[in-house]
């Protein structure tokens, strides 16, 4: 057990700077420096993408044989590190993150050649339908039907909280197929066509003004069965499969560890009666108590990537790192707005907008605090909200 | 001791929550809110009304067209209010602007007040500036004494009410440095006066501020409230009953946030059960509840305090504000959590109530600035 880096990892780092450098844009700069949300801006995030794919580096953390780099996973970690330091808008995760992984592992051979390379070059555009209006943190109670007709299923419910569905030209989505039994077994999962005649979108506004969730209905829409992913009403299987991606895949540590340097340097700047913030005991205890926290959550990162590249699966871990990373991200956006006081008041989502070129009152580094603050309590609830998380740690891990 | 309300008070309380059932009833209030996505001029039918109502008389003495009354007639006030997320800008003009006029000059007095009550006379505060941790003794803008004439220059952040205000009350620093109580100058300024300008911006809370940039603005010495370089005890005095104010505002939106959070684990159900029933969720609800009423008995004894003129008044005013932001800051994070996806749309009011806690913590300094001040009171 060490920490020592390979030699040929040595030069890895510059490799991967030398490639930010000439490969991004000033808009693809700009968009990640405007992200207020883990779902960045979209156009910019998927030209962003584009450019790494071309470069082979769009899935770091799929296997060499579908598309990944076959990096370590000390090289994956400087390779997130690098990207969040130069503020690339991060790539949006439905496609990369979630369905990628799940048809890698549960796919059949004929899903993989069609869907894996337009994941990666971008032409699919996922989005995830697993929450309904009666099913949030019981997922498995889902209502939306799939009944059998000939070669196709005909959908009949509604999706909500389907981030960016409305960019979206694919869905996979947990659907019902079966209503006897126990409501886990019954449940089938799905690949989708977003133009599909039956299928209506409305945009969710956000506490940000953004509206980055929507709520899909399906009236007789017409999924070949084809399109099914694993066995009928074996769809279940395939979620927790994918969850523990979606869970254990992100890595928030890089991230964090970006925003509090920035949070310290804001803090430079601010001036109270004796001196700068910085150097105010008070401040310094608790960014140090994050900063703490952080430094723990890179090594159980590290821990869980090492176990996943081993071929293992990290299984609560993964819910672990949810709850960890999450609840920093939120206590970090909330150190900001401390450290920022009436300047975080300042209301202005105008000026996130890329592109939009509006004048910004106020210190420029002040104006993602709020909305980012707010955007990031969604955090805690998607993606299986925290308290499921830590109901999975105390049956699966502790046994309770 | 009591704490019950006299009879005067309870009609004020009456008359104002009936006000915010009758014109902020919940959706179309939200509603309100979710279209305020860019300036809006100051609504004045409401503010008309606020006027015939009386409120804005509240503070002020007989002869100015006031009603004579206090902290505590502000608080019942501000409190019923607060649940209905109003946008006016009572504070700014009524209590912050209200309360270094009625303490100024009596020429001041009269050349202001009577139209103040009447709602014909919009006020705010400019104090606070960028990268200054907020205390009145940070305060850094200067203004300079030439012969008879005062000339302002410098910039003030985030004043509320300061798109729309006829007339500012600016804090700035006729000598000394920052961190120094002495050398601080308080001046009627008037909002449209050559070299003030004004960026309107919206705020989190759905009301709406300016950055205000004085270019070598020029005032009259009498312009002046209280004495040059003296005006620390003024903007104290103040500014401690504005941080009452936005804090009986504040537990306002302090009970709704509960009152819908429960309400609501109520009747979402999840496993076959409504989330109210998991102990998990309990606990919080129980630790919410203990929250906000702790708030509400800072509220009252930073109020009474006041209202009596206690030695240890502004140490209960830090206490209180302090107790609001972190209290604010649990209660809005819980109601988000507990609502699930809903507690983060625009649609419910939820997010509103969030967002004007956000506000009352992050104006007139943050609880880590309160809790600071009280460790040196």
């Amino acid at each position: 057990m060490d920490l020592r880096v390979p030699e040929q990892e040595k030069s890895f780092r510059e490799e991967v700077r030398t490639f930010l450098q000439e490969s991004l844009t000033d808009d693809i700069r700009q968009a990640g420096k405007l992200s207020t949300s883990v779902f960045a801006p979209v156009e910019q995030a998927m030209a962003w993408q584009r450019i790494l794919n071309d470069k082979g580096w769009a899935a770091p953390h799929w296997p060499k044989a579908y598309g990944g780099t076959g990096w370590s996973v000390s090289q994956r970690a400087i390779f997130a590190e690098e990207l969040v330091r130069a503020e690339t808008p991060p790539l949006i995760p439905m496609g990369l993150h979630m369905c990628g992984p799940c048809l890698i592992g549960c796919g059949s051979e004929a899903q993989q050649q069609e869907y894996l390379p337009k994941i990666l070059n971008g032409e699919h555009f996922w989005c995830q339908g697993y929450s309904e209006p009666g099913a949030g943190s019981d997922l498995a109670s889902l209502k939306t039907f799939a009944e059998k007709d000939g070669d196709d299923y005909i959908l009949n419910g509604t999706k909500i909280w389907t981030t960016y569905a409305h960019h979206a030209n694919k869905m996979f989505a947990l659907v019902r197929t079966n209503r006897d039994g126990k409501p886990q077994q019954g449940i089938t999962f799905l690949l989708l066509d977003m133009d599909l005649p039956g299928i209506t979108i409305e945009p969710i506004v956000g506490l940000d003004e953004v509206p980055e969730q929507c709520q899909v209905f399906f009236d007789n829409v017409r999924v070949p069965q084809k399109n099914r992913v694993g066995a009928e009403n074996d769809g279940w299987t395939v979620a927790k499969y994918l969850l523990t991606f979606e869970r254990g895949g992100q890595e928030y540590a890089p991230g964090l560890n970006v925003m509090l340097e920035k949070i310290r340097l804001m803090a430079e700047k601010q001036q109270t009666v004796s001196g700068p913030l910085k150097n105010d005991p008070v401040w310094q205890h608790k960014l140090a108590a994050l900063e703490a926290d952080v430094l723990a959550l890179e090594f159980t990162e590290m821990r869980i990537k090492s176990a996943l590249s081993a071929g293992k699966d990290p299984g609560a871990l993964s819910s672990m790192t949810k709850i960890l990373g999450t609840e920093l991200l939120q206590k970090v956006t909330e150190l900001r707005i401390e450290t920022l006081g009436s300047q975080a008041v300042i209301w202005q989502p105008q000026v996130l907008v890329p592109g939009a070129d509006q004048p910004v009152i106020g210190p420029e580094y002040a104006m993602t605090a709020m909305p980012h603050y707010l955007n990031s309590r969604a955090c805690s609830i998607y993606g299986g909200s925290n308290e499921v998380q830590r109901g999975i740690i105390a049956k699966a891990v502790l046994g309770l | 001791m009591n704490f019950q309300l006299s009879e005067e008070q309870q009609m004020l309380a009456d008359s104002a929550k009936r006000f915010v059932r009758d014109h902020f009833v919940k959706s179309s209030d939200v509603e309100k809110h979710r279209q305020n996505k860019k300036l809006m001029p100051l609504d004045q039918a409401t503010w008309q009304q606020f006027a015939e109502l009386g409120w804005l008389a509240v503070p002020f003495d007989e002869q100015h067209g006031g009603l004579g009354m206090g902290v505590l007639e502000t608080m019942v006030l501000l409190e019923a209010l607060g649940e209905g997320l109003i946008m006016a800008p009572y504070i700014a003009t009524v209590v912050l602007g209200g309360g270094f006029l009625r303490r100024a000059s009596a020429e001041q007095q009269a050349q202001t007040l009577p139209a103040l009550v009447e709602g014909k006379r919009q006020l705010a505060f400019a104090a606070e500036e960028y990268e200054r941790v907020f205390s009145l003794e940070n305060t850094a803008m200067t203004a300079r004494v030439n012969g008879s004439e005062i000339v302002l220059d410098g910039t003030k952040a985030c004043v509320m009410n300061g798109d729309q205000a006829d007339q500012l009350i600016v804090l700035a620093r006729t000598a000394g440095q920052p961190g120094d109580r002495g050398g601080l100058s308080l001046f009627l300024v008037d909002a449209n006066a050559d070299g003030v300008e004004r960026l309107a911006h919206r705020t989190v809370d759905g009301r709406q501020g300016a950055e205000i940039r004085f270019n070598n603005v020029t005032v009259p010495e009498t312009a002046c409230i209280g004495a040059l370089g003296d005006g620390y005890a003024l903007a104290h005095t103040v500014l401690m009953e504005g941080l009452l104010a936005l804090s009986a505002e504040s537990v306002g939106s302090l009970s709704v946030l509960l009152n819908e959070t429960v309400e609501y684990s109520k009747t979402r159900k999840q496993f076959g059960l409504p989330i109210g029933k998991f102990q998990a969720l309990q606990f919080r609800m129980a630790d919410m509840f203990i929250a906000m009423e702790q708030t509400r008995s800072l509220l009252l004894a930073a109020t009474l305090k006041t209202a009596e003129g206690h030695d240890d008044a502004a140490f209960a005013v830090h206490a209180m504000k302090a107790q609001l932001g972190r209290a604010g800051r649990k209660i809005a994070q819980e109601a988000i959590q507990i609502h699930g996806g809903m507690g983060m749309t625009d649609e419910l009011g939820v997010g509103h109530y969030v967002k004007r806690l956000s506000a009352a913590d992050g104006l007139f300094g943050n609880a880590d600035v309160h809790l600071a001040a009280l460790a040196r009171t």
